[in-house]
């Protein structure tokens, strides 16, 4: 266990320093760089001006240079500037972190506790009521864009009942805790129905697949009651695929949900990796995707331990 | 029930939040602002907030005429504030004198002193401060304090706007020299306007910043030090929302007042707006400087036959464009020269739709109807331009696919080949990488000269390591001639002739398809009175302290 441990988190810092090389030079190539874009919106910005800013930048110098000198500060602890943002690239990553973690978490928690029990009712009885309702729970989070279905609870909840914010985090003049829930419901639901629409069919599948095997026909045999049955026996035997689909989601409550930040004007990681990726910002780019890199990936770490914790055939030393 | 008590506790405070409306304003807008410092960079949301902590020594109004803000008076020849003088070097330049107005002080108390006029002008000519528009600053060779508010700036030009200095704000002494002494090289990473936005001493308008949120929202509150009329709100919450839809939901459901024309929706967008909603807001269609044209490849050997390019013009029926899109509220262009600016010329050249005459033009320059509903010259080529855009913007891809049609009933291919802003602004018109024609906007302030986008020196190029704004290639000696003539010439009546030349010259090169000008789509509530747009660069925040709720 000790030795796949460590080299995994020795393939990690191989992976991470790959990423780097390849997310700035893909920054890198794309067009434009973050001068060009300011003389668009600014035609009176001289050339001169033009060619002094990208010499104080750096622009002028190659790419390569420019990684290895953003790597060796990185490596001090020193992530660089936000040019979005005008703040340093750390003081930006906590509070979206944290922002994007109120909103995926509970999200990734009612989307299970909604979609294993659906799921498994549903797989008891195919064709009954709970598994036309996983049916339409499903393709409903399949058909429906995210950014629709937002728009439809915002216009429902905040435009015509006026129960709820149509949008934001209530900003710096919300203090109590109960008003910034309020902030949290729509965007919460909204990826709550996704959630749960994309888990529901694995776990019926999954369920009814254990349903399916002699052991659970010789557990009815000898009178095992229905609830025990399901989730003592079969649930547990359909365990270990459902447990790895959500630990892959765990990358997710990283990354952030774009859509669903944009329209709420959450200000999660999602909205922050999109914009400085669009914006050009090197520096906040490359920190928020190797975070959302490290945690995916430790997220697999995670999924193959547990696969191996609940099934027995699988050892990770092998 | 217990979960309907708690449905409660969380929904009720809305109610008690929109109470406190008539004091707050909440704006809604679509950009937050890349930093807080006024000079490091150019950007409207950031102009839009600093409008109201802080002001310029002058600016254009919402009648497009210069005028004093801290100053107390505009120096001109004429009242001997401004005076001719040659440089050391020879040149030829001029001596303006400004006093700043009475009364001015930091928000942490510290009065507005020309000690602050001095820094800035050391912060803005230094190269490794990372102010963006440093031209102002280099041109001055020498600023003197005569007093405590009393200073004059020797300017090495003497040109038309010589006592316009809208790009000189203030940053305060006696916060930021220590920050910059530190390292003037990274100042712009480190300035106090960004690591510590809501210390008082940065702010000298109606208003201070009281806490940031980056990316979603600045809120500001009165500035007691303010040393003009206090403003009626003591609370303005400034909140980005990008996607515009949901920047329309947080208006219908109260969670912001208003949305700023500048940043907020597309006039089409506001015109649906308006026809659903119009009851409950007030919807200001300000007309502005925003220049929507189509740049024109001018050595692609198709456009670069000025009858061609007339042609396309006198194939677009703009004015029905005007009409049918955009509800008469974007008045069609003629040159870049809007019909409000002083300088416009009524009289010159246009050319409105007239698709007998653009038939005519294409006959007589060799494009005759062909094969397929095309015309095609004497070696049956058809004639196809590569009409390109900024891709995701549905106002522009709207009116696009109108210029296509249009042009196809004269026999004009239009191959439509749009780009993302970033690729289109960042590569392909820096670069001249087009080969047709790009349709996009230029933003401008009152009797803009077009220096940049039209004189020959600013044709982007690798040699000048691809500065300028002259995507098209216009080179032309006597705009190059009327540019310059322009830049010296301090008789305004002479200068209008010049001005008129220069449309006249415009219309009949074309080297730009002009299309028409932008309106910014204010959405009020019916209690909001005293904000009056602009129309151009300098933002309504201006004035920010004669807004007040009524009723």
């Amino acid at each position: 266990m000790t030795a796949f441990l460590l080299r995994r988190f020795g393939a990690l810092v191989l992976v991470l320093l790959a990423m780097s090389i390849a997310v700035y030079g893909l920054i890198g190539l794309m067009p434009g760089d973050p001068i060009d874009l300011m003389i668009a919106s600014d035609p009176n910005l001289s050339p001169a001006d033009a060619l002094r800013l990208k010499a104080l930048y750096g622009l002028d110098r190659p790419l390569l240079a420019r990684w290895w000198a953003w790597l060796t500060a990185a490596l001090q602890g020193d992530l660089g500037y936000s040019r979005l943002y005008g703040q340093p690239v750390l003081a930006l990553l906590g509070p979206r972190l944290l922002a994007t973690l109120a909103l995926m978490l509970p999200s990734l928690l009612l989307g299970t506790l909604i979609a294993v029990p659906l799921g498994v009712l549903a797989a008891r009885r195919p064709g009954g009521v709970a598994d036309r309702a996983a049916d339409l729970l499903a393709f409903t989070a399949v058909s429906l864009p995210s950014f629709w279905l937002a728009l439809l609870l915002i216009v429902l909840f905040a435009v015509q009942l006026g129960w709820l914010p149509a949008g934001g985090d209530g900003g710096a003049t919300v203090t109590s805790a109960v008003e910034r829930i309020r902030f949290l419901l729509l965007p919460v639901a909204t990826l709550t129905i996704l959630t749960a629409g994309a888990l529901v069919r694995y776990v019926r599948g999954a369920v009814g697949e254990a349903l399916a095997e002699d052991f659970i026909r010789t557990a009815r045999a000898k009178g095992c009651g229905e609830v025990r049955l399901l989730v003592d026996h079969a649930l547990r035997f359909a365990a270990p695929p459902i447990l790895t689909l959500l630990a892959l989601h765990l990358g997710a409550l990283v990354s952030g949900a774009l859509v669903v930040e944009t329209v709420f004007a959450w200000p999660g990681m999602g909205k922050l990796v999109y914009d400085a990726i669009l914006g050009n910002d090197f520096n906040l780019a490359l920190a928020a995707l190797l975070l959302v890199t490290m945690a995916t990936l430790l997220a697999n770490l995670l999924a193959d331990v547990l696969h191996a914790a609940l099934d027995p055939r699988v050892t990770l030393d092998a | 029930m217990r979960s309907w008590a708690l449905m409660l506790v969380v929904v009720l405070p809305l109610a008690a939040e929109a109470q406190d409306g008539r004091r707050t304003l909440v704006i809604g807008t679509s950009q937050y602002p890349s930093n807080l410092h006024p000079n490091i960079d150019s950007m409207a949301a950031k102009s839009f907030v600093n409008g109201m902590t802080m002001r310029p020594f002058t600016a254009y109004d919402e009648r497009w005429e210069l005028v004093c803000h801290l100053c107390e008076e505009l120096p001109t020849l004429e009242n001997g504030k401004a005076v001719r003088e040659t440089t050391p070097d020879g040149k030829h330049g001029v001596a303006t004198t400004y006093t700043i107005r009475a009364g001015a002080t930091w928000g942490d108390g510290v009065p507005v002193t020309t000690r602050d006029v001095l820094f800035t002008w050391e912060v803005g000519r230094h190269p490794q401060s990372g102010v963006s528009n440093a031209e102002l600053y280099r041109r001055l060779w020498k600023v003197e304090a005569l007093d405590q508010r009393t200073f004059v700036l020797h300017d090495e030009k003497l040109d038309y706007n010589y006592n316009a200095i809208n790009d000189f704000r203030l940053i305060p002494e006696h916060l930021e020299r220590p920050v910059f002494e530190q390292d003037p090289a990274t100042y712009r990473n480190r300035t106090l306007f960004d690591t510590d936005p809501t210390n008082p001493g940065l702010a000298f308008g109606p208003y201070r910043i009281v806490a940031v949120r980056p990316g979603s929202e600045i809120v500001v509150e009165r500035n007691p030090k303010f040393f003009g009329e206090p403003p009626w709100f003591e609370r303005i919450v400034v909140r980005a929302i990008e996607n515009t839809a949901a920047l329309e939901a947080n208006l219908l459901s109260g969670e912001i007042d208003m949305i700023d024309g500048e940043l907020g929706l597309a006039v089409d967008q506001a015109l649906a707006f308006e026809r659903r909603h119009g009851d409950r807001f007030t919807v200001l269609y300000k007309p502005g400087l925003t220049y929507e044209h189509m740049d024109v490849r001018l050595d692609n050997p198709v456009l670069a036959d000025v009858r061609v390019r007339r042609a396309l013009l006198l194939g677009l029926d703009r004015e029905a464009i005007n009409q049918r899109l955009f509800d008469g509220r974007q008045p069609v262009a003629d040159s870049s020269v809007h019909p409000l600016d002083w300088v416009h010329a009524p009289g010159t050249t246009r050319w409105p739709y007239d698709p007998a005459r653009a038939a005519a033009l294409l006959d007589e320059a060799g494009w005759r109807p062909g094969a397929g509903g095309l015309r095609r010259d004497a070696a049956g080529a058809p004639l196809r331009v590569v009409l390109m855009t900024t891709a995701g913007n549905r106002t522009r891809e709207l009116v696009q696919q109108i210029i296509q049609s249009q042009w196809r009933q004269l026999g004009i291919e239009a191959v439509i080949q749009n780009e993302p802003p970033r690729v289109l602004f960042g590569e392909t018109l820096s670069r001249r990488r087009f080969d047709g024609l790009v349709l996009f906007a230029w933003i401008s302030s009152p009797e803009n000269l077009p220096r940049t986008t039209l004189h020959s020196d600013a044709i982007p190029s690798e040699a000048n390591g691809w500065s300028g704004q002259n995507y098209t290639g216009y080179a032309n000696p006597r705009m190059d001639e009327l540019i310059d003539a322009i830049t010296v010439e301090l008789d305004r009546e002479k200068r209008r002739a010049l001005w008129a030349e220069l449309q006249e010259l415009y219309a009949q090169d074309l080297p730009a398809l002009p299309l028409y000008f932008r309106a910014s789509p204010y959405i009020l509530p019916r209690w909001l009175e005293g904000l009056v747009p602009t129309g151009q660069m300098a933002p309504p925040t201006y004035r920010v302290e004669t807004w007040r709720a009524t009723g």
